[in-house]
């Protein structure tokens, strides 16, 4: 047994019980947190493979970014998890069946299921083992896939600009504050000093 | 039985004693640990200084010869006080997140070059490691503020984690331009190439080196960056997660003795953390201001912690000079001013260095 093939079962086996925790843990707060645990053994199973750049970027986007909003929300709801299990049973067989099916499907594909011959040797794109890890991706996601690679960056710009709009209300009874009008202020436009005479007042 | 060996020759090595065939990165990683707390519990002094200084007060001047061992009757203080868990407290979140706080700031420093080749792990990807443990220092507040089961830590936690998401946006761009003109994601590729390359060998006078460091060139991103890293760790004018005036003590309102000794350890540690990035991007690493015998005689090291000490006096003196931000105020910083001119600069940077070709490019030229 080598160093990596330890590594290898213990981030393994992390990742599959806090998966299995995601869904069984009582509290959704823990829920997310197994998940990011899972998401951080992944991180540590692509750092095996050797893809370290797609294993730092799933920490700084999945871990970082995503799950940090989905704990964000999750804290907020008040779920009430006894009425939710109340429907359990109820639920439980059509859950089975779906289950079962899909896992039918999935033993008819893995039993007819072939990997090409182009792919198994390699010869789409070669693995150069001179240049590092993010060098390669770089040099066939802005050459080879440049169109795929824009059209995926365009499609996540209208879902950003979709999500936007739908969530955008300017309500016409808000008072909106300029903040260059009110650094651009000057006492003399806005200050009078009066010298208050006593017993006259003004 | 043979990956046991090299796993402890690799962690406890004594090439000296003929045991092994390296350095143990155990002694390496304890010999990074102790200099880094005793050098925070002096910056937390310094801190505590600058700010009475600020306000002619004395600051800390009981403990020591002028207050220099405050930070260590401190420690004591809380090491040795009682860890108070509130009754509808989610115990094991409740102590786990001073933990992640803590290891996240320390496992950041596992990839600074301190001096040329003096880093624990030379790795390719330093940078981006850095932003991961970086994004992932949230954690530790928001699990605090929710595992407390109270109020304000609670709106502590909620204000932390939309201020962290967004500051960390601008931050990852501004990290972007440095990497655009050095071509590499290593740290000290990055601090070599600002030696390599830069205004001061266009001039033709290589010894004043200082003009060579990105901070000259990529002006505008080191003071976006200075900000940004500001509002990521939770400094003022940007400590809104605690601000005392509305939310007690914000995330730690519940945390006392150890627990709070560790956020409070997490939080200056990650904030050195951000001095020592700001260091090696823009102001040069390890490398002196001036290239000539006098000041080259001082070894790399003590020029690294000089920046980082200069560099936390600025975090310092902002926070005594300015006041807090709102809320509103900060996240329109963010998003509207900060995004734009850094994505803007990624471009224009990008744009120039292919148009006139510039750029270290891995010391290919």
């Amino acid at each position: 047994m080598t160093l990596p093939l330890f590594f290898f079962y213990l981030f393994s086996a992390i990742a599959i019980v806090s998966a299995v925790m995601v869904i069984s843990a009582r509290n959704p707060v823990h829920a997310v947190l197994f998940l990011i645990l899972a998401f951080f053994n992944a991180s540590g199973l692509f750092m095996l493979a050797g893809a370290e750049f797609l294993a730092l970027l799933l920490i700084v986007v999945y871990v970082g970014a995503v799950a940090v909003l989905f704990l964000f929300v999750v804290m907020m709801l008040d779920v009430d998890f006894t009425s939710m299990r109340s429907g359990f049973l109820q639920y439980a067989p059509v859950g089975v069946v779906v289950g079962l099916v899909l896992l039918l499907e999935l033993l008819l594909l893995a039993g007819s299921f072939v990997i090409s011959p182009e792919a198994a040797s390699g010869s789409a794109l070669p693995i150069d083992g001179t240049v590092d890890n993010m060098t390669a991706i770089g040099l066939v996601l802005y050459t080879r896939y440049i169109f795929l690679f824009q059209g995926a960056g365009a499609v996540l710009l209208v879902a950003m600009i979709g999500a936007i709009v739908l969530t955008l209300r300017h309500k016409s009874n808000v008072k909106r504050q300029n903040p260059i009008d009110q650094v651009a202020r000057r006492a003399s436009e806005t200050l009078q000093v009066v010298k208050v005479k006593s017993g006259q007042g003004l | 039985m043979d990956f046991i060996l090299s796993a402890l020759d690799y962690l406890l090595g004594i090439p000296v004693l003929g045991w092994g065939v390296q350095v143990g990165l155990i002694y390496k990683a304890l010999l990074l640990l102790v200099g880094l707390l005793i050098f925070t519990a002096f910056i937390l002094l310094a801190d505590r200084k600058i700010w009475a200084a600020v306000q002619l007060r004395r600051g800390p001047n009981v403990v020591g010869p002028f207050g220099l061992l405050q930070s260590f009757a401190d420690l004591l203080k809380f090491a040795l006080k009682e860890a108070v868990i509130p009754g509808g407290a989610d115990k094991v979140l409740f102590l786990l997140a001073p933990l992640i706080t803590a290891t996240l700031a320390l496992a950041g420093w596992a990839v600074i070059p301190v001096d040329a080749g003096l880093a624990i792990g030379n790795v390719n990807l330093g940078i981006l490691y850095l932003l991961a443990i970086s994004s992932l220092g949230v954690y530790g507040v928001i699990i605090g503020g929710w595992a407390s089961n109270s109020k304000y830590p609670f709106l502590g936690s909620l204000r932390s984690a939309a201020q962290m998401v967004s500051y960390e946006v601008s931050i990852g761009l501004v990290i972007i331009t440095v990497l655009l003109c050095v071509g590499s994601l290593n740290l000290q590729d990055i601090v070599v190439a600002q030696q390599e390359m830069g205004l001061a060998h266009t001039l033709g006078v290589p010894w004043l080196s200082f003009l060579n460091w990105f901070w000259l060139p990529l002006f505008p991103m080191f003071v976006v960056f200075y900000i940004s890293a500001l509002a990521e760790t939770n400094r003022p004018p940007f400590d809104l997660v605690e601000g005392e005036s509305e939310l007690v003590a914000g995330f730690m309102t519940e945390y006392s003795a150890t627990p709070y000794l560790l956020f409070m350890l997490g939080e200056y540690i990650s904030i050195l953390l951000m001095c020592a990035m700001t260091t090696i991007l823009f102001l040069g690493g390890w490398a002196s201001p001036i290239d000539l015998p006098p000041f080259t005689w001082i070894p790399g090291l003590v020029w690294f912690f000089i920046k980082v000490s200069m560099v936390f006096f600025m975090f310092a003196m902002a926070k005594a000079i300015v006041p807090r931000y709102r809320y509103d105020q900060l996240m329109r910083i963010g998003w509207k001013l900060f995004l734009p001119l850094s994505l803007a600069m990624v471009i224009i940077v990008a744009f120039v260095l292919q148009l006139t070709g510039w750029g270290w490019h891995g010391g290919m030229a």
